[in-house]
């Protein structure tokens, strides 16, 4: 079939099984739009205030729905835009395609109106990238870019078409998803490949190895991490978990992998990680590190990091092995996979000592809550009482994000969506937006702080537009709150920069973009206002009031080892 | 571990725009100035052939490898054991040579060093050698004591010696350390 380069795109999207799409229009990707026109009824567009929310949104929607996200821009400013965004899925490994369209093949290389090199800059931020100046080549760039995706440890792809290539015909040949892989570049790859690189089979020897440390163990500890998430291992989490009888420790990326209130579960580790989970790493015999890449903001010091273990790391990655801690022992596969093996080998453990050691720590902080300002954990405990229990949530940067999975409790992957590796603060409201449109059935919260919702807050009109309510709560403490923190404790009160004495009311803000919105500064208020949004069934701002001094604990500062508590 | 040392990395790829970029660019963005870089197509014309030598630890070396081969233009990557392998680089130097008697000196130089001259002008000669750093500082070297006006090196290209090649998996229990790409 005769059709054009901006068809075969929304074809072989279908054929992808792609049906909602993030993205902003522009001069080069016309075609393209033009296209997305008359297949409006098989492809939804979500259209953004401005790029950087589409890429938000579409790695929000992959992240929750554990699809892979899709998401158009034009050349030039379009491209760069979406750069944050692409970042945030790479740091995260998010399964996101991104398409832009360049100038046409006349124009390239001319510093031409919107021209820019967009696979040259996001070369160091995407899994592969791809610029098409073949039309007969496209079908197969586009099916190489989504396996590339999602295949093995996933991550966003970028492919940039010339604009004179969405518009020259070729033959299309429609082609079923089983088939990709035996045809074309996939064939080529799959072909010099030494492994079916889709997925990657345990070593049996490396499984046994670690079943026998296991038993050698007195004192063994989990990391689960965002390996895990992405590979919805929830169930064979929990079995192995309970099996090793071991206390389970999350990274920011690891939230909702087991249940928060889980008897295991110790909460966050590392810097902001809970004193059960940064002492039970100190002083472990065993760690199993699972999905999970001891960041520095994990293994805050590579050199003292769980001194006394033997550290096993569990990675579908093989470069991440060794690569920030050196390791005794590694499984290279799929987090899902590896524990399976592991539990049909396994025999039930017991370590109670150990555990009535590692919970003799609080697993949690408390406030003092007889102040006349709401505490984080009240806030945080009330959201989650009054809302439904799979109710979606993403963050933001900064003390609110870690106040969220310090004490909402997350209880299964993708529940959490929150920026851990890039740590991009305006993240929260486009990825938000996506989940919602993912999953229209569910409900979806956003949480955020002042600084990072004044960012991209823009947003909201994407959200009252497509009717996709998702509850916004902003900490509202009238500063940078983490920057102040550090300020506060390692900068002698030196608070450069980061008083947020300033506008805008964000309850009007809601309402200029036709939502509503609430102050609230009590526990009482809170409710009302909780309840006002779920029966409005419509985006909703509360603004909640807290303490400008309010700071995350515990905290152990970077580089120093991990029991070293700057504040508990 | 912590030793530092030279080490050559042949990293098989595909002959296409952009791929060169690609690789170098992980060195720089992991913090490794590249000692030395040669590349050209091989036998197949759909594939080329990148020798990189680069100094670091061999921990660091091995973790190198293994991000280079999680691009997918990479066929394969593989280090070169300095005892197993023949590295030789080729050097083109332009001498100054404004009387016959520096000429000769030259032309009998080059002789020493099994050197070939390859342009000759009225008050320049042109000597192409290949060979190993030895051989090369050598003959620089000496010309220095003459006046070279331009030198140019291609930097190593290198071959393991005997049976072995880049297009072997050289595996332990699955892993491929060194060798074809997994992907």
């Amino acid at each position: 079939m005769k059709m054009t380069g901006a068809q075969i795109v929304m074809e072989c999207l279908l054929e992808q099984g792609v049906d909602t799409i993030f993205g902003y229009p522009g001069g080069t990707i016309l075609n393209i739009y033009d296209a997305l026109y008359k297949y409006s009824d098989k492809i939804k567009h979500i259209l953004t205030s401005h790029e950087q929310g589409a890429s938000h949104a579409a790695d929000g929607y992959a992240r929750s729905t554990g699809k892979v996200g899709v998401c158009f821009a034009t050349s030039g400013p379009g491209a760069t835009n979406l750069t944050t965004g692409i970042a945030t899925a790479y740091m995260d490994s998010s399964p996101v395609v991104f398409i832009t369209c360049n100038v046409g093949e006349s124009l390239i290389g001319k510093d031409s109106f919107q021209e820019v090199d967009i696979t040259g800059i996001t070369m160091p931020i995407t899994k592969s990238n791809f610029i098409v100046r073949d039309v007969d080549k496209l079908a197969d760039t586009i099916r190489e870019a989504f396996a590339i995706a999602r295949s093995g440890r996933p991550g966003p792809v970028l492919l940039d078409i010339l604009k004179n290539v969405t518009a020259a015909e070729t033959e299309y040949e429609p082609l079923p998803r089983e088939q990709h892989y035996s045809s074309g570049r996939l064939a080529q790859l799959m072909k010099r490949a030494s492994e079916d690189f889709r997925t990657p089979k345990p070593n049996e020897e490396d499984v046994d190895k670690l079943v026998q440390m296991i038993y050698a163990s007195e004192k063994p500890m989990i990391i689960c991490g965002g390996g895990v998430v992405r590979s919805r291992a929830d169930k064979e989490l929990n079995e192995f978990a309970e099996k090793v009888d071991a206390p389970v420790a999350i990274t920011v990326m690891g939230g909702g992998a087991l249940p928060g209130r889980s008897p295991l579960a110790t909460g966050m580790i590392g810097m902001h990680g809970s004193q059960a989970s940064n002492m039970a790493a100190d002083g472990c015999d065993l760690l199993i590190a699972l999905g999970c890449r001891f960041s520095d903001r994990v293994a805050l010091d590579p050199e003292t990091f769980a001194n006394n273990a033997q550290i096993v790391q569990v990675d579908i990655d093989r470069s991440e092995i060794n690569k920030n801690v050196p390791t005794d022992h590694h499984i290279i596969g799929d987090a899902k996979v590896v524990l399976k093996m592991l539990n049909e080998k396994l025999a039930q453990q017991h370590h109670a000592e150990w555990k009535d050691y590692v919970f003799s720590f609080a697993t949690e902080t408390e406030y003092d809550e007889n102040k006349d300002k709401l505490t984080p954990k009240q806030v945080l405990r009330t959201i989650a009482e009054m809302m439904p229990q799979d109710t979606i949530v993403s963050t933001d940067v900064g003390q609110h994000q870690m106040w969220a999975i310090q004490h909402f409790h997350f209880d299964y992957s993708g529940q959490l969506l929150t920026s851990g590796g890039f740590g991009t603060m305006g993240f929260g409201l486009g990825a938000a937006i996506g989940a919602k449109v993912g999953n229209p059935d569910k409900a979806v919260i956003h949480i955020t702080g002042d600084g990072s919702f004044r960012m991209n807050c823009n947003e909201l009109a994407t959200e009252e537009h497509y009717d996709a309510p998702v509850i916004t709560f902003v900490f509202n403490n009238g500063t940078l709150g983490m920057v102040r923190q550090w300020q506060s404790l390692i900068y002698d009160h030196r608070y450069a920069a980061t008083t947020l004495d300033r506008g805008p009311d964000f309850v009007k803000l809601a309402e200029a973009y036709g939502l509503k919105g609430a102050h609230v500064s009590t526990e009482e208020e809170l409710r009302t206002a909780i309840q006002e949004a779920l029966d409005s069934g419509r985006g909703y701002v509360v603004d909640c009031i807290i303490d400008l001094d309010e700071m995350v604990r515990p905290m152990v500062e970077g580089g120093k080892q991990i029991t070293d508590f700057l504040v508990k | 571990m912590k030793e530092q040392k030279l080490y050559t990395l042949a990293v098989l790829v595909d002959n296409e725009a952009g791929v060169l970029s690609q690789v170098s660019r992980m060195f720089s963005r992991k913090g490794y100035n590249i000692e030395s870089l040669a590349v050209g197509a091989t036998s197949d014309p759909e594939t080329s052939r990148i020798t990189i030598e680069v100094i670091c630890t061999e921990d660091q070396i091995s973790l190198l490898s293994l991000q280079l081969q999680k691009l997918y233009p990479v066929h394969s990557v593989k280090l070169l054991d300095q005892s197993n392998s023949i590295r030789r680089e080729l050097v083109m130097i332009k001498v100054n040579t404004p009387t016959s008697a520096i000429r000769n000196e030259i032309i009998q130089i080059s002789n020493i060093f099994r050197a070939n001259i390859i342009d000759v002008s009225i008050s320049t000669l042109t000597i192409a050698m290949i060979g190993d750093e030895s051989k090369i500082n050598g003959i620089e070297n000496i010309l220095k004591e003459f006046e070279i006006i331009e030198l140019v090196r291609t930097g190593y290209v290198a071959l393991e010696r005997g049976l072995q090649s880049i297009y072997e998996d050289t595996k332990e229990k699955g892993e491929f350390n060194y060798g074809k790409n997994v992907l």
